[in-house]
């Protein structure tokens, strides 16, 4: 039945009752909305915290608690603060409040879509100490293997990342290279079958690496005492 | 959908059962395969997923229903819609509250709870034209029904893909796992299976009726 044939033989509906319901609902939508929303803010938050610590103490063996700062060319601040221009760290100390190394974010596109993950860098062997893969949809089976595969996540045990000697970049690109075909300490060596997803790693930690380390080196000084100037 | 009933219908155990077997939304109505498809790589995500949708369609059916003299027939769609979404984000916001994890492994799917069809098609044909506590019954079984069906694929898919069910070795270490069942294709396979297996044991209980018949007829 058409809505021509339809209108004809029922009587039409006002206007305002459809206006009524629609808003009603739209209303009524939004306030349940706002209720839970506000229920689970806190405990959502909390779950991203906890989860954030948790991939921390993965990536940097031995922290007892975390600071957050926002990095940038223009300097380190204390995260929290408006329009601050940069990438968020999170300097990891341990029980004698010594700093034990800085855990940053990289993403690369993979596979199937970008893979993000947190990684430690210590500033003592200026190397990469672990990491820890947060989102990623890679093949399960074959692209997923950079999460857990036990050989592959060796590499990242103490990847050399040391800068150069004007310390503004790193000395040597940090590469994926062919599975068992790793030579020199700051080659990741890649598993086969999951080639593409392992160059990413390479790729992200060499990007992120050369903007972010030779900033964690300036500002090492604001980073140990825990106070960004 | 081949039984829409429009008269009044009184609650019975098969306004419950009927989501269960009879019209079993994923066995018999082929509806909302997407998520059926896309989620149930493990048990865990099937779980999830079938209780988020069984919540949703209760939740929506009951507003619906108790809201079905009040809203004009032009804008019913939109209006289920609403309610369907808000229903959506609520569950999205709680399944965020409960694991992170588990909101990551959803993925998108969550969301797209809002396009499937499983209940919509339960609003519009169901709950839009009953009383609220037969649209609701009704809408348990279907939910139930939905979530049974999920559960089916979760488990054959994760036992074979990973060896495990639930995260529990279930299979020696030798078991080499079928990767393609936790991939897409996997998907495919198994569903095709258990309607291979539903529609064997439905065309054995009509022979089985029809013979029944026969030998009535012949008065033997």
């Amino acid at each position: 039945m058409s809505s021509a044939e339809q209108s004809q033989i029922q009587p039409q509906t006002p206007s305002f009752a459809m206006l009524r319901t629609l808003g009603g609902i739209a209303m009524l939508s939004g306030l349940l909305v706002v209720l839970v929303f506000q229920y689970t803010q806190p405990i959502i938050e909390e779950n991203k915290r906890i989860a954030i610590e948790q991939a921390v103490s993965r990536v940097i063996p031995g922290v007892v608690s975390k600071k957050d700062f926002i990095l940038g060319p223009d300097g380190l601040f204390d995260a929290g603060g408006k329009d601050l221009k940069g990438e968020k760290v999170y300097a990891a100390y341990d029980a004698k409040g010594e700093l034990k190394g800085v855990a940053l974010e990289a993403a690369a596109t993979g596979y199937q879509d970008v893979i993000r993950i947190l990684y430690g860098y210590n500033q003592d062997c200026q190397c990469v100490t672990g990491i820890k893969v947060l989102k990623m949809a890679e093949t399960p089976g074959l692209g997923d293997k950079i999460a857990f595969d036990p050989d592959f996540l060796k590499n990242f045990e103490a990847l050399d990342a040391r800068l150069n000697e004007a310390k503004n970049a790193l000395e040597n690109t940090i590469v994926t290279v062919k599975h068992g075909t790793k030579r020199e300490q700051w080659e990741i060596d890649s598993i086969s079958g999951a080639t593409i997803s392992s160059k990413a790693i390479g790729r992200m930690i060499n990007d992120s690496g050369q903007r972010m380390f030779p900033l964690i080196i300036k500002h090492l000084d604001e980073l140990r005492a825990g106070q960004a100037n | 959908m081949s039984v829409l009933p429009n008269k009044q219908e009184k609650v019975t155990l098969d306004t419950f059962m009927r989501g269960l077997w009879e019209e079993n939304p994923v066995f018999v109505m082929l509806l909302g395969l997407c998520p059926v498809l896309a989620v149930t790589n493990s048990t865990m995500n099937a779980i999830a997923m079938g209780l988020a949708t069984l919540f949703v369609l209760v939740a929506s059916s009951t507003l619906v229903s108790l809201l079905r003299k009040m809203i004009p027939k032009q804008v019913r769609i939109a209006t289920y819609i609403i309610i369907i979404a808000t229903f959506v984000t609520i569950v999205d916001y709680v399944i965020q509250a409960i694991s992170l994890d588990l909101y990551n492994a959803l993925g998108a799917f969550i969301q797209l709870i809002v396009a499937n069809c499983v209940i919509l098609g339960r609003a519009e044909a169901y709950a839009s034209k009953q009383k609220v506590g037969v649209s609701v019954i009704n809408a348990i079984g279907m939910g139930t029904g939905f979530t049974i069906a999920l559960l089916c694929l979760g488990t054959v898919r994760e036992l074979l893909g990973a060896g495990t069910i639930l995260g529990v070795q279930i299979f020696s270490s030798n078991f080499e796992p079928w990767v393609v069942m936790i991939l897409p294709p996997g998907g495919f396979f198994v569903l095709g299976a258990w309607l291979l297996l539903f529609d064997y044991l439905k065309q054995r209980k009509e022979q089985k009726l029809l013979n029944a018949e026969g030998a009535v007829a012949n008065g033997s």
